[in-house]
């Protein structure tokens, strides 16, 4: 179980600024079950985006965004509305939001907050991918998360460390994330975003109530019986 | 005295470097600094160079105002979270400490104690910022100080990475940050320092070229397989090589890069790595 809040709609409509035609995307899995990607939370947002003047040329909810394989198929039914669109607006936690970024060539950015993933990394589990911070940062990172791609979880870019492209921690094996994040960018024309200066994090958001966690697990097995 | 302050005397600057001991014994620490009293304008002291644990920098930083050396305090991300790094930061000025240079600092596995919990609660950028803020009277909290220190801000940037792009913005960033002043990673390509230095030419902030002394071909060879940035060309490796007498080649090969450094940046940064003892005919032979 995946347990994921929305952004506040300022901070979504902050990172589609400049874009008019936006696509949805919402998840049936943990998505639903937190509230934050169902059918109804996509609903809403298309009204909200519709409200605040952008144009939503699709939307869809799939079963589940942390399937690379699946998005990829499932997206094929929308593909000129998509390449139509300036980016997508995913409605899951960053495992999916991730997996979208890694099968669409387009702008990503991420509607939620990851706060707990009670160990999980969905459906694609070839490695670790979100790291929970509850201050989901996808939308200025090409979709590659900064604090599990890069070893020092750094938010403001590289450190000098890296060498041919690999971490100075485990260089045989780790390629070095900010550069990953760069290549990204510069490949969607978004360099841009490499020159927003991040706030230190906020590691209260990183460590959500015990409530918040068990009540929501709660609600999904109750769901699942 | 802070070195931005030499800066707007428009003097070619020169720092030098301070690496605290592992334990106590400050004695050969002293004697390296005491060789280039008055023929350098600051001292680094490093904050636990290569994730070692050493002696710290803000003590020694300390020993050396005492002496009447000017330090830059090092400080990176690496072992400290914000209270302490804040913290920190004003013991270092009531002890008169007033040049910082922030830094992002190397993984804990590159050094001596592999096991250890990585921190980076705070990032090169963020650090900068918490120190100007601090310097404004605020703490990251925004928490009003009971009087506030006046630092000036240095950072590192380096010119040998590939790619180069997001080591320029980051360096933008740095000194949208508050960050007054950077130092480089060791450069050996005076070409390449070049297109650097052009990238960069609209940036408004003084640079001071790093320079490792060369003490063998096979410390050139190491650093370029194992050390991040930097290159040392095969001709510099064969002419270390070559020579019968390496003091002098090391000696030689350093000032021709102060000289040509001369007409490309505001200063150089030298680490002699134990070899303080020829900065002296380096600086002599380069006429800075």
């Amino acid at each position: 179980m995946l347990v994921s809040e929305q952004k506040p709609l300022d901070e979504i409509l902050h990172s589609l600024e400049g874009e008019s035609t936006i696509f949805l995307l919402g998840c049936s899995g943990c998505a639903e079950a937190s509230h934050t990607g169902g059918e109804q939370e996509v609903r809403a947002m298309k009204a909200s985006l519709e409200d605040a003047g952008k144009i939503v040329s699709g939307w869809t909810v799939l079963d589940f965004l942390c399937q690379k394989a699946l998005i990829k198929t499932e997206l094929q039914a929308f593909r000129d509305r998509i390449l139509a669109s300036d980016s997508l607006l995913v409605m899951c936690c960053g495992v999916g939001v991730q997996a979208t970024a890694a099968v669409v060539d387009k702008v990503i950015h991420p509607a939620c907050n990851t706060l707990s993933m009670g160990g999980a990394q969905g459906e694609w589990r070839g490695s670790e991918r979100c790291g929970e911070c509850g201050e989901c940062l996808l939308d200025y990172t090409g979709g590659i998360c900064p604090i599990t791609a890069c070893t020092k979880s750094l938010i403001n870019g590289p450190c000098g460390g890296a060498r041919d492209g690999m971490c100075e921690h485990q260089p045989e094996v780790r390629p070095c994330g900010w550069q990953l994040i760069y290549e990204r960018l510069q490949q969607l024309g978004q360099l841009h975003k490499l020159r927003e200066i991040h706030a230190p994090r906020d590691y209260t958001k990183a460590e959500p109530p015990k409530a918040l966690r068990s009540t929501k697990f709660w609600a999904l097995e109750q769901a699942e019986e | 005295m802070k070195l931005t302050e030499l800066f707007t005397d428009s003097r070619f600057v020169i720092t030098s470097e301070a690496g605290p001991p592992k334990g106590v014994d400050t004695t050969k620490m002293l004697e390296d600094v005491d060789l280039l009293l008055g023929k350098v304008d600051a001292y680094n002291v490093t904050d636990q160079q290569s994730s070692v644990m050493r002696l710290g920098s803000l003590a020694v930083s300390h020993l050396l105002k005492q002496r009447g050396a000017e330090p830059i305090f090092q400080l990176t991300c690496r072992d400290r979270n914000r209270i302490a790094l804040q913290s920190d930061l004003l013991g270092a000025y009531v002890l008169g400490i007033e040049n910082v240079l922030c830094l992002t600092g190397d993984y804990v596995s590159l050094g001596d104690h592999p096991d250890a919990k990585p921190v980076f609660d705070l990032d090169s950028v963020s650090l900068i910022a918490a120190t100007k803020a601090l310097s404004e009277g605020r703490d990251l909290a925004g928490q009003e100080l009971q009087g506030n220190p006046d630092f000036c801000i240095g950072a590192v940037v380096s010119p040998g990475a590939n790619p180069l792009e997001p080591q320029i913005i980051k360096m933008e960033n740095k000194i949208a940050a508050g960050a007054q002043f950077f130092q480089t990673q060791a450069v050996y390509d005076l070409e390449q320092f070049r297109d650097f230095m052009e990238q960069i030419e609209g940036l408004d902030v003084p640079v001071l070229g790093g320079i490792i002394l060369l003490k063998s071909a096979g410390m050139a060879r190491f650093m370029n397989r194992n050390v991040a940035g930097v290159h040392v060309p095969e001709h510099l490796i064969n002419r270390m090589e070559e020579s019968k007498d390496r003091v002098a080649a090391s000696i030689e090969i350093a000032a021709e890069l102060v000289k040509g450094m001369k007409d490309l940046c505001q200063g150089v940064h030298i680490m002699a790595l134990g070899w303080e003892k020829w900065v002296p005919d380096v600086l002599n032979e380069a006429g800075a």
